[in-house]
């Protein structure tokens, strides 16, 4: 199993490690719903270090990103970033990335850990151009701070005009307790928040100074159960549950993320085949009418007839409710729709409503 | 780790204890622990009768859902309907929050269940 430079600070802090994709992750500290609370309220610092990182360089840079994500990088702005799904050419998902610009010829690409090895061959097998493709996973860690109280705890360990740093863009060598970073105004809770590259040795130290900092604030480390519970209440896709190689970006609600007008892409024609029909099925969401709790794979179906299944499912902290996400077929998309989800075998009660289940209001405090 | 006095202990982490033919049935402070925030509770239907073995319930925590099996066999005859308005209480107090009563069949089975000694060592070993 693959440690991040943050291992032993992990177990020190009482962090509980599973293995996620290959890597020992801290799943909780105090209590996933303690963490998630605390981020929505205050604020949480996640160790994202599993992260993969491709840099993607050369004159046919742009040209090359154009072809194998749906999004347009084409009138990005240097110091941009860019949610894109990557599609097979069937219109299934290799991966939904982050795309930082960094100059005309150099994309920063931001990848799932567990599809980092498959990403990087796949951008191989697709090269174009002239490109230069390197995985520089190893050259950075990378720590997320989240929620309301992000911007002012942040503020502590800089200079920097932090306020200047708009969501989705970045800034690079932003000096953090005196260490180099690169930060972006993005992340995968629904809150306000920050995400740094910091170079792995420096990671630990960076680390500290932002937990002292955020005491007064309420800020708590927090692990992959906060991030996960955070990122559904927000419907933020995860893959391999809203978004898959079976799963489109037009099903998973994501079209916006893709533009046809930019020209060809890898994925366009199927995809755009899809949105002209319209696709057979569409992720929603639903609430339990019955008591329990819905999972992810877990049967959707209307009498006995199967209509879909869960794509995630669980007890929410912020709504305190049982809620899930589904992919279901188009019929029975439209919200207030009376469904059940099949639990141990049994048909429970639950009712179509509308994605995200939760959004901030502008409440970032300066 | 808190291992409560007088109890009896299964290797799936419920806990045991007996008042007359009544067994009460938990699930152990370590199991709650390692499930993390309790957020529902599935109880068995009074009168079910149960072979060791069986699933007692459903104890389902942020993380995931877990299967709690009975250690002993015997009649459901009565469920602890506190635990579907407030689950949590798995996690606040373990050894109170009971999740059914079995009428005992077999007494025998107790004595292969552990005590409190015993249980700590087997805790000790899962790390």
């Amino acid at each position: 199993m693959k440690k991040t430079v943050l291992y032993e600070t992990h177990c020190s802090l009482g962090g509980k490690m599973v293995e996620f994709a290959g890597w020992a992750l801290p799943v909780q500290y105090s209590g996933i719903i303690e963490e998630h609370e605390r981020v929505r309220n205050a604020a949480g610092l996640f160790d994202v270090s599993h992260m993969g990182e491709i840099m993607i360089g050369g004159p046919d840079a742009e040209k090359f990103v154009q072809k194998i994500v749906t999004n347009n990088v084409k009138d990005m702005d240097t110091g941009r970033v860019q949610y894109s799904p990557m599609c097979y050419p069937d219109g299934g998902i290799v991966d939904d990335i982050l795309i930082y610009k960094f100059a005309d010829t150099k994309y920063f690409l931001v990848v799932n850990a567990s599809n980092a090895d498959k990403d990087f061959k796949w951008m191989k097998d697709n090269i174009e151009g002239k490109v230069e493709i390197r995985d520089v996973s190893n050259e950075y860690a990378q720590l997320a701070l989240q929620g309301p109280k992000a911007q002012k705890i942040l503020k502590m360990l800089t200079d920097f005009s932090l306020e200047a740093i708009k969501p989705f863009r970045f800034e690079q060598k932003v000096v953090i307790a005196g260490v180099d970073t690169i930060v972006s105004r993005t992340g995968y809770t629904g809150e306000d928040g920050f995400e740094l590259y910091i170079r792995p040795q420096n990671a630990e130290h960076v680390w500290d100074r932002i937990i002292e900092a955020g005491k007064t604030e309420g800020l708590v480390p927090a692990g992959l159960g906060a991030r996960d519970t955070l990122r559904f209440e927000a419907a933020l896709p995860l893959y391999g549950q809203e978004i898959s190689e079976d799963i489109t970006p037009i099903e998973a609600g994501l079209e916006r993320f893709v533009k046809f007008d930019k020209g060809d892409f890898i994925g366009r024609d199927a995809l755009l085949k899809q949105k002209e029909k319209g696709p057979d099925r569409k992720l929603v969401g639903f609430e339990m009418i019955d008591r329990g709790v819905p999972r992810s794979h877990y049967i959707v179906q209307v009498g006995s007839m199967e209509i879909g299944f869960v794509t995630s499912g669980n007890f929410s902290p912020t709504l305190k409710k049982n809620i899930g996400i589904a992919l279901l077929k188009k019929e029975y998309c439209e919200i207030g729709t009376d469904i059940e989800i099949v639990i141990r075998n049994k048909a429970m009660k639950a009712r179509v409503i509308k994605l995200p289940f939760y959004s901030k209001k502008r409440r970032i405090s300066l | 780790m808190n291992i409560e006095k007088g109890l009896k202990y299964s290797k799936e982490h419920e806990w045991v204890r007996v008042e007359g033919n009544r067994a009460y049935i938990g699930i152990t402070d370590y199991a709650q622990n390692a499930l993390g925030d309790v957020v529902f509770v599935e109880l068995p239907e009074t009168g079910a009768d149960l072979e060791t073995g069986d699933t007692l319930g459903v104890v389902e925590s942020v993380k995931a859902a877990s299967d709690i099996y009975t250690p002993v066999s015997g009649t459901v005859v009565e469920v602890n309907d506190e635990l579907s308005e407030s689950p949590e209480k798995i996690n606040e107090s373990p050894y109170e929050a009971w999740i059914a009563v079995i009428e005992l069949n077999d007494f025998s089975q107790l004595d292969d269940l552990m005590d409190e000694y015993e249980y700590e060592q087997f805790c000790s070993k899962e790390g």
